[in-house]
C-alpha cells in the first residue's frame, strides 16, 4: 500500500495526472523532455503536435509501459490519482485502471467475445452472466453492437479497421479504465466513425478521465477542455482549448501549427 | 536498335543457357536419391507384410519380424519429445518473449547451434558419460531417450521460435497496456496463436529422433532382445540400429530383409516429415489477422 | 450490474497479487529453459572430457596421437594410439563429399531461388527438405548395398567400400542441408537489389553474378560450413560406406577409415575405464572442438552479413 500522502505535493492530491520535470529517453537520444502538466479528473485533456514529438513516448510514461522496453528511461515524476508511480510495485495494477487505444487498430487474434472478456478475466471475473453483461454494455457502447452481435464468435483480428477500432475501444472500457489514453485513433478510421467515437467520448467524459493525442487539431477543438502542444521533444504550452483557438497563446509556434502552417 | 535487338536475343540466350544449367545441377542431386529410393521399394517392398511388421525376429534374426525394434522406436521417440518439448518450448519463450539482446542471448543462440552441429556419435560420448556412467541410468531407454532428446532439442527451439515470432508484437503491446502480464499474455494471446507451428516443429522432431542410430548405439539400444521392454529403465531395440545389425552384424541375412527394414524406417521417417510439412503449407494458408 | 460511478473509489494498492507471483516464477522457469542449451552445450564438453582426461594427463603421446597412423588399441604387446590416419580418411571423404556437393548444391540453390517460381518452386523446396530427412543410416545401408556392386562393377576394383562411395554418400547427404540453407541466403537478399539492377538493364544471369550472389556471399560462405560441419561429424553412413580400414589412402579407391567411425565401432567393446575406453573419448573432445570451431566459424560469418 503506497501512501498517497508521502511526499506528494500538494496539488497532486487534487489532480488526476500530476508530470514534474519528465524527460523521456530511448538510449542517449531524448524523446521528450522537460514536461510539466497536470490533467483534472473527468476531463478531456488533448494532445497536439506533429509526428515524432514524444506525444506516444508520453502516453507510455503514464501507464509505465517504459517497464517493458529496454532501451527507454525516464526521469521525473509521474503523479497519478496522488500516488507516484515510477515507485509503483505492481504495475498490472496500475495499467489494469488505465485504457489505451491505439493509433492502428489491434483486434486480438481471439473471438470478438473473448477480446472484450479479457481484461475483466484476468482482473478475476469468471462468472459467465457477469461477463455476458460486460462484453454488450462495452460494445454497445463503442457503438459495435449491432454490427457484431450476431457474430461474437468470429475472429476480432479479422474485423474490417473501423470495426478494430471500435472493438479496441470497448476492450479498453472493458477494464472499467479510470483514466482512458487515445492515441491517434481516427489514422485508420473513416470520417463517420470517426465522429461516432468523439460522441461517445463525450459521454465517457462523465465517468472517466480521457487523454485525446491527436494528429487532428479540430479533433482537439472539437472534444478538449485543455489542450498540450508537443513539439519536438519538448511540451510547447498548454492552456484552455478555446483559448488556445481563439489565438491566445505564448508562443507564435503555436499558433502556426494550429493555423496548419506546418504539421 | 538493330543492334540492340541482336544484344537481347544474345542475352536471352546466355539466360536459357544458365536456366538448364543450374535445372541440370538440381535434377543431377534429386534424381540419384529418388533411383535409390525406387531401389529400395522395389527390393524392400516384398518383405514387407503385416507379419513383418508385427512379429518378433526368429533364427538369429534371419527370420520373423521387426516388431520389438519398431515398438523400441516408439518408446524412445516418446519418451525423448516428453524430455525435449517442454525444455524446448520454454527455451524459445525466454528467447522470444523475455530475452534482452545482449552478450548471454548471444551465447543460447550459439549454444543451440552448436547443439545441432555436435556430432551425433559425440552426443553418444556424452549419453554414456552422462546418463548411463553419471546418472546412474544404466543402458536403459531412459538414458538413450534423454540422449536423443539433447540432439533434437535444437529443432522443437528453432521451429517454436519461428512461430512464436510470427506473432504480431502488436498483439503482445495490446495485452500488456490492458495489464495483463507477460505471463497472461502468453498464455492467452501468443501461445494458441503459435501452437499450430510449434506442433509442425514437433512432428519434425519426430521424424529425426526416430532415425537416429549413433546416440542410441551405447546408451540404450540392445542388437537383439528377446523381450519387449517394460519400463524406461529397461533396454530396448530401435528399428535404426536394426537396419545396421542386419545389414553388417547377422551373417546369412536372405537380402530382402535389410531392404524391408530400411524401407520401414525411411517410410516412418519421410512420413512424419511429410506430415509436418503439409500441415506448415496448410496453416500457411489460414488467415488469422 | 451498471456503469462505474462517478465517484468511484480509487484503487491505490500496488502491491504485488498473485498473478504478479505466477508472472515472476515462470519467467524464472523460462530463464532456466533459455540457459538450458548453455548449460546442455558445457555439460557435453564436461562429461565426455571427464571420460577421457586421465588418457590425456597419463598415456597420451601428443606426438603419436596427431603424428602417427597406427591406431592398435587393442595390440597385446604395444598399444599405439595414432588417428593421422582416421583424421586422413575422415578428411578425404569429406573433402570429397564437398567437392561434389557445394558446386551442385549452390547451383540448386540459385536454380530454386531465381530461376523457379510458383507451384515448381514450392515442389522442389519440398524435395529437398524430405532429401535432408533420409536418416544417416539408410544412407549407410545403401552405400553398403547399392553402391558397393556398382563401384565395383563401373571401375573394376576389388572393393566398393571406399573413398568414393562414402565421399558420393556424405555428398549426397549433405547436399540437400546446404541446398536449403544457402537457398535461404539468396532469399534474404531484398528484391529491391534485383529490381534495380534489372531496371538498369541486366540480363537475369548478370543479376545473379552481380548483384545477389555477392550479396548473399556471407550466408553462403555459413552454409557450405554448415556442410563441411556436418559431413565431418556424420557417423553410420561413413561407418558403413567408407570399408573401414586404418589406411592412408592414395586414390579415392582405397578404404578408410573415419573418426566418428571409429567410436560407433569399438566403443561398445571396451571395458570402462580402459584406457581404449578413454583414447575413445579423446577423439570425441577432439571432434567436439573442430566442430565447435566451424560453427563459431559459420556464424560469425553469417552474422556479418546481417550487420552489413
Amino acid at each position: 500500500m503506497v501512501n498517497p500522502s508521502q511526499d506528494a505535493p500538494a496539488q497532486a492530491k487534487n489532480k488526476k495526472v500530476l508530470i514534474e520535470n519528465l524527460e523521456i529517453k530511448y538510449g542517449d537520444t531524448v524523446a521528450l523532455t522537460d514536461v510539466n502538466l497536470d490533467i483534472e479528473a473527468n476531463e478531456i485533456y488533448g494532445i497536439i503536435g506533429p509526428a515524432n514529438s514524444g506525444k506516444t513516448s508520453f502516453l507510455n510514461c503514464i501507464n509505465r509501459m517504459d517497464d517493458m522496453r529496454p532501451n527507454m528511461s525516464t526521469t521525473g515524476r509521474v503523479w497519478f490519482n496522488g500516488i507516484d508511480v515510477t515507485n509503483w510495485r505492481n504495475l498490472y495494477s496500475l495499467r489494469r485502471q488505465i485504457g489505451v487505444v491505439f493509433p492502428l487498430p489491434v483486434g486480438l487474434p481471439l473471438t470478438v467475445y473473448n477480446n472484450v472478456a479479457l481484461a475483466p478475466q484476468l482482473s478475476g471475473i469468471n462468472k459467465k452472466a457477469d461477463l455476458d453483461e460486460i462484453v454488450e454494455r462495452c460494445l454497445r457502447r463503442a457503438a459495435l453492437w449491432d454490427e457484431v452481435k450476431d457474430r461474437l464468435d468470429s475472429l476480432g483480428s479479422l474485423l474490417s479497421g473501423g470495426q478494430q477500432q471500435r472493438l479496441t475501444i470497448a476492450r479498453a472500457l472493458s477494464q472499467e479504465p479510470d483514466l482512458l489514453m487515445l492515441d491517434e485513433f481516427s489514422i485508420a478510421v473513416d470520417p463517420v466513425t470517426t465522429m461516432r467515437i468523439e460522441d461517445v467520448l463525450k459521454e465517457l467524459k462523465k465517468e472517466m478521465t480521457i487523454i485525446l493525442v491527436t494528429n487532428l487539431v479540430q479533433q482537439a477543438q472539437r472534444l478538449a477542455d485543455r489542450t498540450a502542444f508537443f513539439l519536438n521533444g519538448r511540451m510547447v504550452e498548454m492552456g484552455k482549448t478555446e483559448d488556445l483557438f481563439a489565438g491566445k497563446v505564448q508562443h507564435q509556434e503555436t499558433l502556426d501549427y494550429i493555423e496548419g502552417r506546418f504539421g | 536498335m538493330f543492334q540492340e535487338t541482336q544484344q537481347n536475343i544474345k542475352h536471352k540466350k546466355t539466360e536459357r543457357l544458365f536456366r538448364i544449367l543450374f535445372l541440370m545441377m538440381v535434377l543431377l542431386l534429386i534424381t540419384p536419391v529418388l533411383m535409390i529410393l525406387g531401389t529400395l521399394i522395389v527390393k524392400g517392398g516384398p518383405a514387407i507384410s503385416l507379419e513383418f511388421l508385427f512379429t518378433n525376429p526368429t533364427n538369429g534374426m534371419t527370420e520373423g519380424g521387426l516388431f520389438p525394434a519398431l515398438l523400441g522406436t516408439i518408446w524412445l521417440v516418446v519418451v525423448a519429445l516428453l524430455a525435449s518439448v517442454p525444455l524446448g518450448i520454454a527455451a524459445a519463450l525466454y528467447l522470444s518473449e523475455y530475452a534482452p539482446d545482449n552478450w548471454l542471448t548471444r551465447a543460447i543462440n550459439l549454444a543451440i547451434v552448436n547443439l545441432a552441429g555436435v556430432p551425433s556419435i559425440v552426443h553418444a560420448l556424452f549419453g554414456v558419460g552422462a546418463f548411463v556412467i553419471f546418472f546412474d541410468f544404466g543402458t536403459s531407454i531412459l538414458a538413450a531417450s534423454l540422449t536423443l532428446a539433447v540432439m533434437t532439442l535444437p529443432v522443437v527451439i528453432v521451429a517454436t521460435r519461428e512461430s512464436l515470432q510470427a506473432v504480431p508484437q502488436a498483439f503482445r503491446e495490446a495485452c500488456w497496456n490492458m495489464g495483463a502480464t507477460r505471463w497472461q499474455t502468453i498464455r492467452r494471446v501468443v501461445l494458441p496463436n503459435a501452437i499450430s507451428g510449434i506442433l509442425t516443429g514437433i512432428i519434425l522432431e519426430v521424424s529425426r529422433t526416430a532415425g537416429e542410430t549413433a546416440p542410441i548405439m551405447f546408451t540404450g539400444a540392445a542388437f537383439y532382445l528377446p523381450f519387449l521392454p517394460e519400463s524406461v529403465f529397461d533396454q530396448t531395440m530401435a528399428l535404426a540400429l536394426h537396419l545396421f545389425v542386419v545389414a553388417t552384424q547377422v551373417p546369412n541375412v536372405p537380402p530382402s530383409m535389410p531392404y524391408g527394414v530400411a524401407l520401414v524406417l525411411i517410410s516412418i521417417v519421410l512420413l512424419f516429415n511429410a506430415m509436418s510439412i503439409t500441415f506448415r503449407m496448410y496453416l500457411r494458408g489460414q488467415k488469422k489477422w | 450490474m451498471t456503469g462505474r460511478a462517478v465517484n468511484n473509489t480509487i484503487q491505490t494498492d500496488d502491491s504485488p497479487d498473485l498473478d504478479w507471483y505466477i508472472d515472476r516464477i515462470v519467467q524464472v522457469l523460462m530463464f532456466i529453459g533459455g540457459i538450458s542449451a548453455i548449460v546442455l552445450i558445457i555439460g557435453i564438453f564436461i562429461f565426455v572430457t571427464r571420460e577421457g582426461i586421465s588418457f590425456i594427463f597419463n598415456d597420451l603421446d601428443f606426438a603419436e596421437f596427431f603424428a602417427s597412423p597406427r591406431w592398435r588399441p587393442t595390440s597385446e604387446w604395444r598399444a599405439t594410439y595414432g588417428i593421422l590416419a582416421l583424421i586422413v580418411g575422415t578428411a578425404s571423404i569429406t573433402g570429397l563429399a564437398m567437392m561434389i556437393a557445394i558446386p551442385f548444391s549452390l547451383g540448386s540453390a540459385i536454380f530454386i531461388s531465381e530461376f523457379a517460381t510458383g507451384k515448381y518452386k514450392e515442389y522442389l523446396k519440398v524435395l529437398v527438405e524430405l532429401l535432408a530427412a533420409i536418416p544417416s543410416v539408410v544412407w549407410g545401408f545403401i552405400g553398403l548395398t547399392i553402391m558397393n556392386p556398382l563401384i565395383i562393377q563401373i571401375f573394376n576394383v576389388p572393393v566398393g567400400l571406399n573413398v568414393l562411395n562414402a565421399g558420393l554418400i556424405l555428398g549426397l547427404m549433405a547436399a540437400p542441408i546446404i541446398t536449403s540453407i544457402a537457398e535461404d541466403a539468396l532469399k534474404a537478399v531484398p528484391d529491391g537489389f534485383r529490381e534495380a539492377a534489372e531496371a538498369m538493364g541486366a540480363t537475369k544471369w548478370q543479376v545473379i553474378y552481380k548483384v545477389v550472389l555477392p550479396a548473399a556471399k556471407n550466408g553462403l560462405l555459413g552454409a557450405v560450413l554448415l556442410g563441411v560441419g556436418r559431413g565431418f561429424g556424420e557417423t553410420m553412413a561413413v561407418l558403413m560406406a567408407s570399408g573401414h580400414a586404418i589406411n592412408l589412402p592414395e586414390n579415392i579407391f582405397d578404404s578408410v577409415r573415419a573418426l566418428t567411425a571409429t567410436i560407433a565401432a569399438e566403443l561398445g567393446e571396451t571395458a570402462v575405464g580402459s584406457v581404449h575406453y578413454q583414447s575413445l573419448f579423446t577423439i570425441g573432445i577432439f571432434l567436439f572442438l573442430i566442430t565447435f570451431m566451424i560453427n563459431l566459424t559459420a556464424d560469425l560469418v553469417v552474422r556479418g552479413v546481417k550487420k552489413g
